[in-house]
């Protein structure tokens, strides 16, 4: 180790064919974690739930990478691009856990390129067009918030994989929920012009809001054990967060969460889906025995 | 206690193992070894040649897990172990709290601004903060205390930008989870 500053280390090289991540062999994101199912829990229900947790993550990823190169700066396409990999971290864990718990053995892999978008489990408002900054602001604004209030009481799950994973993910959403709504108080509270935006945004999303309150039957029977949060059980907790947020950016307070019925849990989605999916699943089409 | 020569080559064997493992450096952050950064929970080996590594991940996405995982068991191999394995240790969560004192010293070295006190973790929801609260860190280049957030979100997810309103220069900040 040399120099004095980071760029001058960060050149040094480390030497060695295996100084990058892709092709080392290590695929497995809960290696060595012990992977028992807890007692009484159907090991099937739990692999759809973690899929629900973690398609919802993966397809906001997809989503906001978006942005990259096509952020109003570079703070935010960084930001952007942070709050993706931070999602696309917590759906390799909760996907790998789902091909674990229903036994097939199934990897991150097979989960995010060989599934159709039928066997998705995300809610819609994930596969949103991401629409200009203020929409991608309140999209995260409404997302963060009701993740993060699910995964707090996951942390207590009696899944030992699935609280550890909930534990580390309530910090990193804690900062998402912060980015988004200092940007909402900004746009909010702005220009006449970011004002007009933000208030476009806010109504356009909210027909797909009830959703993320509407109990899928797994969700039921995964809070019934312990295992799960149902997620009915948050949307007052979330609609209070959403109502400080917006009245405190002069924009009117929300309307109530529609009523709604579960949709993208049963693997219904919007036609938004289908591109979505080219794209993230374009080279592992191509390429089927491609490995990275 | 009866100390036994067994008890002593295992001992051995896993102080070798430690060693070779907590001097890994970090990718992102090439100044810090597993060690200051306090992400390696325990190393357990035998004079058999067996050796086994626990890290835990800083990040969800953390993509320098993956290569950290490659060095430790490249790392150990060289210090004369053959059956080599790195497991993810996920609970507790890391913290930055756990970075050790000499990490920080030398990210300030490093013209990085070390993270303050992660908040506390109570139980319930997490409360809603509609104005900044997170710590103002120092500037590490000249020590002024004024300075600004330029992004709550830096070069890599553990670290946010900011800049000395004293001696103008941009600083990344570890940031406190």
């Amino acid at each position: 180790m040399s120099g004095d500053h980071i760029y001058s280390v960060l050149g040094e090289e480390h030497g060695g064919d295996t100084r990058w991540a892709f092709g080392t062999g290590f695929t497995d994101a809960l290696s060595g974690v012990d992977t028992t199912l807890p007692g009484g829990v159907d090991g099937q229900d739990l692999a759809l739930y973690c899929q629900m947790l973690g398609d919802d993550a993966l397809v906001q990823a997809q989503r906001l990478v978006h942005w990259v190169t096509d952020a109003p700066e570079l703070e935010e396409e960084v930001a952007l691009a942070n709050i993706a990999l931070d999602l696309l971290g917590q759906a390799r864990l909760l996907l790998a856990r789902a091909g674990q718990a229903d036994g097939t053995g199934r990897d991150e892999d097979d989960f995010a390129y060989r599934r159709g978008s039928a066997e998705f489990r995300n809610v819609r408002l994930a596969e949103a067009p991401r629409g200009d900054f203020a929409r991608a602001v309140v999209t995260l604004l409404v997302l963060s918030s009701a993740r993060l209030a699910v995964f707090t009481r996951l942390a207590d799950s009696r899944d030992p994989v699935l609280a550890a994973i909930a534990a580390k993910a309530v910090n990193e959403l804690a900062y998402h929920r912060e980015y988004a709504l200092s940007w909402t108080l900004r746009l909010g509270d702005g220009t006449p012009y970011s004002h007009e935006r933000t208030v476009a945004a806010v109504a356009d999303l909210w027909p797909f809001t009830g959703e993320l309150f509407a109990t899928h039957p797994v969700e039921a029977r995964m809070a019934a054990q312990g295992v799960g949060a149902d997620p009915a059980d948050v949307r007052e907790e979330v609609h209070a967060v959403l109502t400080q947020v917006l009245t405190t950016a002069t924009l009117d307070a929300p309307a109530p969460f529609p009523e709604a019925a579960v949709a993208g849990r049963e693997g219904r989605h919007t036609p938004e889906l289908d591109p979505l999916l080219d794209e993230l699943q374009k080279v592992a089409r191509e390429h089927p025995e491609a490995t990275w | 206690m009866v100390t036994t020569a067994r008890d002593r080559a295992r001992e051995e064997a896993r102080e070798r193992a430690r060693s070779a493992a907590a001097a890994v450096t970090d990718p992102e952050l090439p100044m810090l070894t597993l060690a200051d950064l306090g992400i390696l929970r325990r190393v357990e080996a035998g004079p058999d040649g067996t050796a086994t590594v626990w890290i835990t991940p800083t990040y969800s996405g953390c993509p320098a897990l993956t290569e950290m995982r490659v060095d430790v068991d490249r790392a150990v191999r060289a210090a004369g172990f053959d059956r080599v394995e790195v497991r993810t240790e996920l609970s507790p969560p890391w913290t930055t709290d756990w970075i050790t004192d000499e990490g920080r010293r030398k990210l300030a070295e490093h013209g990085i601004s070390p993270p303050g006190t992660a908040p506390p973790r109570a139980a319930g929801p997490v409360p809603l903060t509609l104005l900044p609260t997170r710590t103002v860190p120092r500037c590490p280049l000249c020590g002024s205390d004024r300075t600004e957030e330029l992004s709550r979100f830096g070069a890599t997810s553990c670290k946010s930008l900011h800049r000395c309103r004293s001696c103008l220069e941009p600083f990344e900040h570890v940031k406190e989870i």
